[in-house]
């Protein structure tokens, strides 16, 4: 069982506990969109697969796609983001998280970069 | 040439600054087999003066609505234009501007559209308006395709009793993107979708059902039911309607219409042989909002608190979106949407419901006429507000010729719409008893 | 100069009671409303529009108009829009009642001045784009491309190719392109510009198969640059079965210079409001009709004129799609480009051109030095130049153009094309006097040494506009579309 954080390479951030995955975006993510303003949440019972568009973060002029970095079942959607999406802004990695991911079995979190890597992957961009 | 003002000296002084010796030096990248060698095939220049001859020359050849009396309708309405609206919309800071991108040296058409979009939601009784569309038949086309994207389902349930023309561009919209379209027939008595095909409809593979209300024919759909039986299985409902008659006429929003859309011609806007006109589109719900084509303004404040207007929601549009955005248009009817605000602005709350008491009590009165000819007779039962059918045994292209040179233009022959022997007349507030009356003596000469 | 101005909203200057236009009396005898429509269908609540006199509704759109720019209020260098001056002789000649009030459905006899328009302005666009048959039903760029597409894919569908379905197009395309592709099933495959600033030819060959549809592209592309390798593009597209649209959003460029039908190009749409200088009415309305050649023109949508003897009729093609909108387009827009061909005459509208190019390529040089130039070489109509190095001292594109409005210009188009950081896209057209453009380019280099000496003074701006910096993201956050009787 892990909770540690890890990152993708499209700027996602996911904690994994037990068959559970939740999922937001990167404190440099909502640095580059600046201020959000509407995020389009999936349904839960919605079935994602790997690699797959399942939500959407807008801000005035940009719009990014967010990847289901695993595949699984939505379980659970941050509504809180229906009204405030400026929790993305203020607090990216906690209150700002957008939806989780229920996988069967054990989730593939290989690829996937800790703390450090990503932040050697970010002086590279 | 007189819209260019550079003098031969300015040009000189560019060439200079350039360091080139002539014009064509900046077209050398341009291949040379393929640059034109000669001047292209046109007609030599006209003289201000010589153009407004020509255009004058043009105008004879058609036969305008000032010199006839009209009763055609279809889809374009012959209504009274107050004065005032030419003398706004002609004012250069709205005719020559953009779109409004640079929102604080825009604020007069972006306040002018905010408040054009209140006025559309207020006669629709829904929530939200976008900032217009091309027509009315583009517009119901667009939220067709909405509502197949919100529902996630792929076949539209149309009405025969849809004005054809609205038909075919919907059906062009829709087979581009591999939509199913279901016909409902219409009742031969009553001019009327036929309630009994509703039953062999599959409703819960349809995205959203269309009723134009009034139909093609002028008559009362009873929209209410049809929109009851698409909500019951999840698909949305889309009223296509008349903006004139909506000063009478239940709000499509009491309706339960989840789009409503319609052609703007008849707020004030000329006919001009069909266009421009402007769609306007309205929805409800924060959800279809997100999905609706086009732009919308929104009202917010400045640095120093003050109120002001922007385009907003524009994540939906091509400029951001592209492939993904909820439709590719980019420029809309912006001065014609104009036109209908000042419009509904100068006849205000009394003058518009007027306007369609007028339209409904005239229509009434022209038909309650022509039926007393001998061998015309009404061939549907239901309620028609400003438009009417006539039926007889007769050539109505052949009549309308004739009726041309008494000075006036007659209905609409539905013959090319396989009703042989059908018209379809049109009544406004701008005819007069008087009009009303000699159309109906000459017609009964006629027939 | 600071006059900051709100002017109410037409809704607070109700009073009850109060009208702005009667209607004559009704001269037929009334009938209760209930006896002629059912109750079931009939409003239960009026409306609530404003109850204001001509006088308020005339003060009201006054004063806002005076909140707004336009081209005849001043310099509008917003690249690939083409902000021209508009000649008022064209709102009189179409606003005759000849044309202003004629029904579509009008006997064809009793139109045939109307007609006679279509039939010559379809001819001299066909002409001018070196195609073979117009259609003027589009009603403006993005529909002219729905048009052109739907007409491409008509055409291969026809030939027993309707699997191609892939649409080439560069990453330096408007928005529109992809979204018009998505609007007729296309998937769109996006083709890398060269560092010329034109299409990678090497990377074209690569991406071109047996799916591809066609590729849509715009020449002069979005930096304002022709591009040169057009023959050999228009060769590896056909080559393979697809076919070439032409983007006319920068057809200022060309005009009696080069023909996109000579270029290669199949389908060419035009924006008649941009190129043939109809007003832009604050967005709309346009006009986008396309040309296209022999092979495509069965295909185009319907009706068109014909001539048959000395009688114009109105004819729908062999194969037409069908219909793209009611009627025949936006009939009043179109009929001023026809009056603007007709006023310029071939040698006009070349020159038309010849000086557009001179003006971007003149204010191009004079900027060079003080603003990034990305492409260094000559512009057509318009160029891109780059705020790299305002954004070294803090500055961004934004600030540079909302500090142009406080010098009573419009700002060029910005952070557009995509492929250019910080892009300022800047379009003269050949309508604005030379000392226009000296005195812009001189707010420019201004503007350029205050990034240096006061770079607060653009941050903040603009300061003299009726409002300052709007909040976008509020007004996204919390959308208010509309006003609420409170």
């Amino acid at each position: 069982m892990s909770e540690k954080i890890l990152y993708t390479k499209e700027h996602e951030w996911v904690i994994v506990k037990d068959n559970i995955v939740r999922v937001g975006i990167s404190d440099f993510a909502q640095s580059e969109l600046g201020d959000v303003v509407f995020v389009d949440l999936p349904e839960v019972g919605d079935v994602v697969e790997e690699g797959e568009g399942f939500a959407v973060v807008e801000s005035v002029k940009a719009v990014s796609d967010i990847y289901a970095p695993v595949g699984g079942e939505i379980v659970a959607v941050n509504e809180e983001l229906e009204d405030s999406p400026e929790l993305i802004n203020e607090s990216p990695l906690e209150r700002g998280w957008i939806a989780e991911i229920k996988v069967e079995g054990v989730a593939q979190t290989g690829d996937l970069m800790n703390q450090q890597e990503y932040e050697a992957f970010l002086k590279g961009v | 040439m007189r819209y260019i003002p550079l003098t031969q000296a300015e040009k000189q002084e560019m060439l200079d600054t350039l360091g080139i010796s002539s014009v064509q030096e900046l077209f050398d990248d341009i291949p040379q087999h393929i640059r034109l060698d000669t001047d292209l095939d046109l007609p030599e220049a006209l003289t201000e003066a010589e153009l407004v001859k020509h255009f004058q020359a043009l105008a004879q050849k058609n036969t305008d609505l000032n010199s006839v009396v009209s009763f055609m309708g279809a889809g374009a309405y012959d209504h009274l234009i107050p004065s005032a609206i030419k003398h706004i919309v002609g004012r250069g800071e709205f005719l020559t501007a953009y779109t409004p991108y640079q929102a604080e040296i825009s604020q007069g058409v972006l306040q002018s559209t905010f408040e054009y979009q209140s006025l559309i939601a207020e006669i629709t009784g829904m929530e939200v308006a976008n900032a217009s569309m091309y027509d009315g038949a583009t517009a119901l086309a667009e939220a067709c395709l909405m509502a197949c994207a919100a529902t996630r389902r792929e076949l539209v349930v149309l009405p025969s009793t849809l004005h054809p023309e609205w038909q075919e561009v919907v059906k062009l919209y829709l087979e581009n993107q591999d939509v199913q379209i279901a016909y409902l027939p219409y009742d031969g008595q009553t001019g009327l979708i036929d309630a009994q095909a509703l039953e062999g409809v599959n409703w819960s593979e349809v995205a959203c059902v269309v009723v134009q209300q009034p139909n093609f024919f002028g008559l009362l759909e009873n929209a209410a039911c049809l929109g009851e039986r698409i909500h019951e299985h999840g698909g949305l409902f889309i009223m296509a309607v008349d903006p004139i008659s909506l000063s009478v006429l239940k709000a499509p929003g009491e309706l339960g219409a989840d789009i409503v859309v319609g052609d703007g011609q008849s707020l004030g806007n000329a006919m001009g042989f069909g266009g421009p006109s402007l769609g306007f589109f309205a929805t409800s719900g924060s959800k279809l909002v997100r999905r609706m084509p086009g732009r919308v303004v929104g009202e917010t404040v400045d640095t120093e608190g003050r109120r002001g207007f922007v385009l907003t929601l524009q994540t939906r549009e091509q400029h951001i979106r592209r492939e993904k955005a909820t439709s590719n248009i980019c420029s809309n009817q912006a001065l014609n949407a104009l036109v209908a605000a000042i419009y509904l602005n100068i006849l205000g709350k009394e003058g518009y419901q007027e306007v369609g008491n007028h339209c409904l009590q005239k229509a009434h009165y022209f038909k309650q006429q022509i039926l007393t000819i001998d061998g015309l007779s009404s061939p549907f039962s239901a309620p028609s507000f400003r438009e009417f059918v006539i039926q007889g045994d007769v050539d109505w292209e052949e009549i309308n010729l004739k009726l041309l040179e008494k000075g006036f233009l007659g209905g609409l022959p539905l013959d090319r719409y396989g009703l042989p022997g059908h018209v379809l007349f049109s009544v406004t507030e701008a005819r007069t008893k008087e009009e009303m009356d000699t159309f109906t003596t000459l017609l009964r000469g006629l027939i | 100069m600071t006059t900051k101005r709100v002017v109410p909203l037409i809704f607070e200057r109700s009073t009850p009671g109060r009208r702005g236009y009667r209607l004559p009396a009704l001269d037929v005898p009334e009938v209760s409303i209930d006896q002629l429509i059912p109750q079931e269908h009939l409003r239960t609540q009026p409306a609530e529009l404003p109850e204001v006199s001509e006088l308020e509704v005339i003060r009201h759109y006054t004063q806002l108009s005076r909140l707004n720019h336009g081209v005849d209020v001043g310099f509008y260098p917003l690249g690939s829009c083409t902000m021209k001056y508009n000649p008022r002789v064209h709102e009189d000649v179409t606003s005759l009642p000849g044309f202003a009030a004629i029904h579509p459905y009008q006997p064809e006899s009793s139109v045939q001045g109307a007609l006679e328009l279509m039939y010559n302005l379809s001819e001299y666009l066909a002409i001018i784009s070196g195609l073979e048959a117009t259609t003027l039903q589009p009603a403006a760029g993005a529909h002219g491309e729905l048009a052109g597409l739907m007409v491409i894919k008509a055409f291969h569908a026809h030939n027993g190719e309707g699997h191609r379905n892939e649409m080439l197009i560069p990453d330096s395309a408007h928005g529109t392109n992809p979204a018009s592709c998505a609007m007729v099933g296309y998937k769109v495959v996006e083709v890398p510009s060269d560092d010329r600033g034109g299409v990678d030819v090497e990377a074209l060959k690569k991406l071109v198969g047996p799916n591809t549809a066609g590729l849509m592209l715009t020449n002069p592309n979005t930096l304002g640059l022709f591009d040169e390798n057009i023959c050999t593009i228009s060769q590896i597209v056909h080559d393979v079965g697809g076919l070439l649209y032409y983007d006319g959003a920068n057809a200022n460029a060309i005009l009696g210079i080069v023909r996109p039908g000579d270029m290669g190009f199949d389908v060419v749409h035009y924006n008649l409001h941009k190129t043939f200088s109809t007003p832009h009415g604050g967005g709309g309305p346009g006009s986008g009709p396309i040309s296209v050649s022999k092979d495509l023109a069965p295909f185009l949508p319907g009706p068109v004129v014909r001539k048959e003897g000395d009688k114009y009729v109105f004819a729908t093609p062999e194969h037409s799609i069908g219909r793209l909108k009611s009627f025949y387009g936006n009939f009043l827009v179109y009929a001023k480009a026809y009056a603007y061909i007709l006023s310029h005459g071939p040698q006009g509208l070349r020159e038309v051109s010849e000086i557009a190019v001179l003006h971007a390529n003149y204010m191009m040089r004079r900027l060079q030095d003080v603003y990034y130039l990305p492409v260094d070489r000559h512009c057509k109509h318009e160029f891109v130049l780059s705020g790299m190095w305002q954004k070294e001292l803090g500055v961004r594109t934004t600030d540079i153009a909302k500090r142009l409005l406080d010098y009573g210009y419009h700002a060029p188009t910005v952070y557009f094309p995509l492929i250019v950081d910080e892009a300022i896209m800047i379009e003269p057209t050949e309508t604005e006097p030379k000392s226009t453009l000296d005195e812009f380019i001189e707010a420019m280099r201004a503007i350029a040494q205050e990034a240096k000496d006061n770079p607060e003074n653009l941050t903040s701006a603009p300061h003299h506009t009726p409002v300052t910096r709007l909040d976008e993201s509020r007004a996204a956050r919390q959308p208010i579309l509309r006003w609420q009787k409170s």
